[in-house]
């Protein structure tokens, strides 16, 4: 795919994009705010997740990019979720 | 990819392959996700080694400061998304005017980290200075993450600020256009990376205590 052929992305879906990612921060704030215990890490990080891959699809374009490309980075991020998880039981287990 | 027009061929010197010179950026982003995912791991590991001490040192950041700039980042990525929306749209100058926002938003975001480090330095709260070294071992932990991963991360701010200038320069000059705007993409990417790590730095950092 040349630039010619590459996807536009409207104005308005980049400033639709940007509200999402404004209310899942003051969602995350407020969460955090009212002291949840032991969920709030877990709450924090799973808004900042989806806040990542909001980003990731839309501002970054993954959506409209070519199959290898989307892999790839699926590929690294589940590696470096395993590399995540090998590093706590090494932590936890040792 | 191999569809690349030949028009642009001849008439430009160099040849782009738009596809393989983004993946090339992309697998520069994956080492920068390692570079600072190895930061994440040591701060996890360190919280949940000193959860008590973690807790205290986080109170004394200032959460205002950084959920502005979190606004302030989460604000540019859009701009400069829709800079890249404007020069495909053969919008020269609005493409222009979003780039210079989006410069004028990092420069915002250097101001509220000078007045940020600002104050911790003139409570002597910095990396090997004597109050910090008399700490409880896992708030120097907290501190020194602190420094070193809000640091490196402003590193990256300023140096997508000069990117962002060379490519505003460069669509102002014309060698930015609607036909070849790899370098603005890369530079865009480059950009939301800077905001990609920042959503994760603000609530490990600034909000969870």
């Amino acid at each position: 795919m040349s630039n010619n052929e590459s996807h536009i992305t409207s104005y308005a879906l980049n400033f639709k994009v940007l509200l999402v990612l404004l209310i899942l921060t003051t969602i995350t704030i407020l969460v955090i705010k009212a002291h949840l215990g032991a969920f709030t890490v877990a709450v924090a990080l799973t808004l900042a997740s989806i806040k990542c891959a909001i980003v990731l699809t839309y501002f970054m374009h993954l959506k409209f990019e070519s199959l290898i490309l989307r892999l790839m980075v699926g590929g690294v991020f589940l590696l470096f979720a395993i590399i995540i998880v090998i590093t706590f039981i090494d932590y936890y287990f040792r | 990819m191999s569809t690349t027009d030949h028009n642009a061929h001849s008439e430009h010197s160099e040849y782009i392959d738009s596809d393989t010179g983004k993946m090339g950026m992309w697998l520069f982003l994956f080492t920068e996700l390692f570079l600072f995912g190895g930061l994440f791991i040591v701060y996890a590991v360190m919280r949940s080694k000193y959860g008590e001490d973690f807790h205290h040192a986080a109170l004394e950041l200032n959460a205002f400061i950084g959920a502005t700039n979190t606004v302030v980042l989460l604000v540019s990525s859009m701009t400069v998304a829709m800079s890249l929306t404007a020069i495909q749209k053969k919008q020269k100058n609005l493409a222009i005017g979003l780039i210079f926002f989006t410069i004028l938003l990092a420069g915002v975001f250097l101001v509220n980290k000078y007045f940020e480090y600002g104050h911790k330095f003139a409570l002597n709260l910095y990396p090997g200075s004597d109050v910090m070294r008399n700490l409880p071992h896992g708030e120097i932990m907290f501190f020194g993450l602190y420094f070193l991963m809000t640091g490196l991360h402003l590193f990256h701010v300023v140096v997508g600020g000069i990117l962002l200038t060379i490519i505003m320069l460069k669509i102002k000059s014309g060698r930015i256009n609607e036909e070849h705007f790899l370098l603005h993409e890369n530079g865009a990417l480059y950009w939301h990376l800077v905001d990609l790590i920042w959503i994760f730095l603000f609530p490990l950092l600034y909000l969870i205590t």
